[in-house]
């Protein structure tokens, strides 16, 4: 489905990511695990079209995306769920949902549209409960749903999601963690990028680890948790902070 | 002495009307760029100017229309040839590139249409015709002006609150990463407020000729009345900017019964000023005017 190839990024001076390769599989939950400043979020901007590599090569479904233009990427099915939420918080709940399904109503499927947001509404249903509600007024977790939510609008069949844990109260960790299953079931491909490489690795099938711009390990997911570079590097030295953020 | 009063509350109101319309042309284009457009005082000028000349050859309402669309399709060019291909500018830049465009389009307002002074026939009566509101007279087009640039507000309120194109501009505006993650045309939604904001300026230009006359220069102090309204309502705010037009207009007009007529001008120089000091997020802002 999604094929990264010898990616470099640099921003001016500073190289981000050095020969980054990965791949993503269809039906696949990745995740991408590495601690802050490693380039993760980077990676998905690349892919998005966000920022433009300086070497390397995208595909999605074996065709080039690099000079594609985010909204066209999005179009293609390649969704992104970007870090810290960014959803329009002087916009309503319903607005923002609606607003996440403009490439739907340009393929001319306003009929699903409408069914898509009673799916989703139901699937979310405190949003349901504050669909009239302006954004900016949901808490952390409520607005982290509404990200995901818009996401799901445009029917992507590669979703990306940039931290979806971060900054939430444990439980909602987990309900969202509860959610990301829920998608891959349904048949999406999932790409996620996480700090939370414990609870990240529980609901993958593959993961790769990023340091400084470089993808040092990747395997199963089972293997990684297993493996004792892992434990040293992210799943040891943080044992207390993540036994705290994902209590299972 | 109450019909003195109302004389120059109307006189006041059909500026501020103006201010209101020119400063939420800044609005517009702040919400979607995060930049002062200072050309904006120019396509009030421009429409003004196209009406006068097609208006002797074309009905007038024609010849609005088509002065409207015309303005706005220079706002489309100005956004495709200047703004558009720069892909990170500095808001400096921007600043220093919009002003460039408004002394080009000065320069060449003067070339095609010289330095006379004009003015469209009045939409109804003449110059002489008056009418008697409240013991004070005034001028059918004062009415004109005052109609067509309220419903110029509450249609674009209403634009921006239900359309779906208005609703993809406030999200553009809101978050632009976050609206081309949604897939959302954020290129050709900026070169639409350049279209908005130039056919509201150009309106407007039309509707308030009769009274105030139109010059190739008169954008300049336009733009600087209205960029102080922009920052009295609170920058990016449309709806302050219009109760921010009313306060600047009504003030002036009664500064002119207090001190001679040449310090009209220095009123809202010194509101600017004031507000700038003392509260730069303007007189109604609930957010902070800024932009990460």
């Amino acid at each position: 489905m999604l094929t990264v190839r010898t990616l470099d990024v640099a921003y001016g001076a500073v190289t981000v990511l050095r020969g980054v390769s990965l791949h993503v599989k269809e039906g696949e939950v990745v995740a991408i695990v590495g601690a802050n400043g490693a380039g993760k979020t980077t990676l998905l901007k690349a892919i998005t079209g966000l920022v433009r590599p300086r070497r390397g090569d995208v595909r999605l479904r074996g065709e080039s995306i690099l000079e594609v233009g985010t909204a066209r990427i999005v179009a293609r099915g390649c969704s992104l769920v970007p870090e810290g939420r960014q959803i329009f918080g002087d916009l309503s709940v319903r607005d923002n949902l609606l607003l996440g399904a403009h490439v739907q109503y340009r393929r001319g499927k306003a009929a699903e549209v409408r069914a898509d947001l009673e799916r989703i509404l139901g699937m979310f249903p405190i949003l349901g409960k504050r669909s009239g509600q302006l954004g900016g007024t949901l808490s952390g977790g409520e607005q982290q749903m509404l990200a995901i939510g818009r996401a799901l609008m445009a029917r992507p069949t590669l979703l990306m999601l940039d931290e979806p844990s971060m900054g939430l109260a444990p439980l909602v960790v987990k309900e969202i963690f509860n959610v990301i299953s829920t998608i891959s079931l349904a048949g999406c491909t999932v790409l996620l990028v996480e700090q939370n490489a414990r609870g990240a690795l529980k609901i993958a099938h593959r993961g790769y680890v990023l340091e400084t711009g470089r993808i040092v390990l990747e395997g199963s997911a089972e293997d990684l948790l297993a493996s004792r570079e892992m434990q040293r590097a992210y799943l040891g030295r943080d044992v207390n902070l993540e036994t705290a953020r994902v209590t299972t | 002495m109450s019909a003195l009063f109302f004389q120059y509350l109307m006189a006041g109101l059909t500026y501020g009307m103006i201010y209101a319309v020119v400063g939420m042309g800044f609005n517009i284009i702040y919400n979607a760029t995060g930049v002062i457009n200072f050309a904006q005082g120019e396509f009030v000028m421009l429409g003004g100017m196209i009406a006068v000349s097609l208006v002797k050859i074309l009905p007038l309402p024609l010849a609005i229309l088509l002065a409207v669309l015309a303005t706005m399709v220079v706002g489309a060019l100005v956004e495709l040839v200047f703004i558009r291909w720069l892909s990170s500018p500095s808001v400096l830049r921007m600043i220093i590139i919009t002003v460039g465009i408004s002394i080009l389009i000065r320069e060449a307002a003067l070339l095609i249409w010289g330095q006379n002074v004009r003015a469209l026939p009045y939409f109804t009566g003449s110059e002489i015709t008056s009418l008697s509101i409240g013991g004070a007279r005034m001028s059918p087009q004062v009415l004109w002006t005052l109609g067509a640039c309220s419903a110029l507000v509450a249609l674009t309120t209403a634009f921006f609150r239900w359309s779906s194109t208005g609703k993809q501009m406030r999200a553009c505006a809101s978050n632009r990463v976050a609206a081309s993650l949604c897939g959302l045309p954020t290129r050709n939604l900026v070169t639409a407020s350049f279209i908005l904001s130039a056919g509201m300026g150009a309106l407007a230009g039309c509707v308030v000729s009769p009274i105030t006359y139109t010059q190739y220069n008169i954008g300049t102090g336009l733009a600087m009345k209205g960029f102080t309204v922009a920052i009295l309502g609170g920058l990016g705010s449309s709806l302050a900017a219009v109760a921010a037009g009313l306060v600047l207009g009504v003030l002036e007009a009664f500064a002119v019964s207090v001190m001679p007529s040449a310090y009209k001008d220095a009123v809202s120089i010194t509101l600017l000023l004031a507000i700038l000091f003392l509260r730069p997020t303007g007189l109604f802002a609930a957010r902070v005017a800024y932009r990460p």
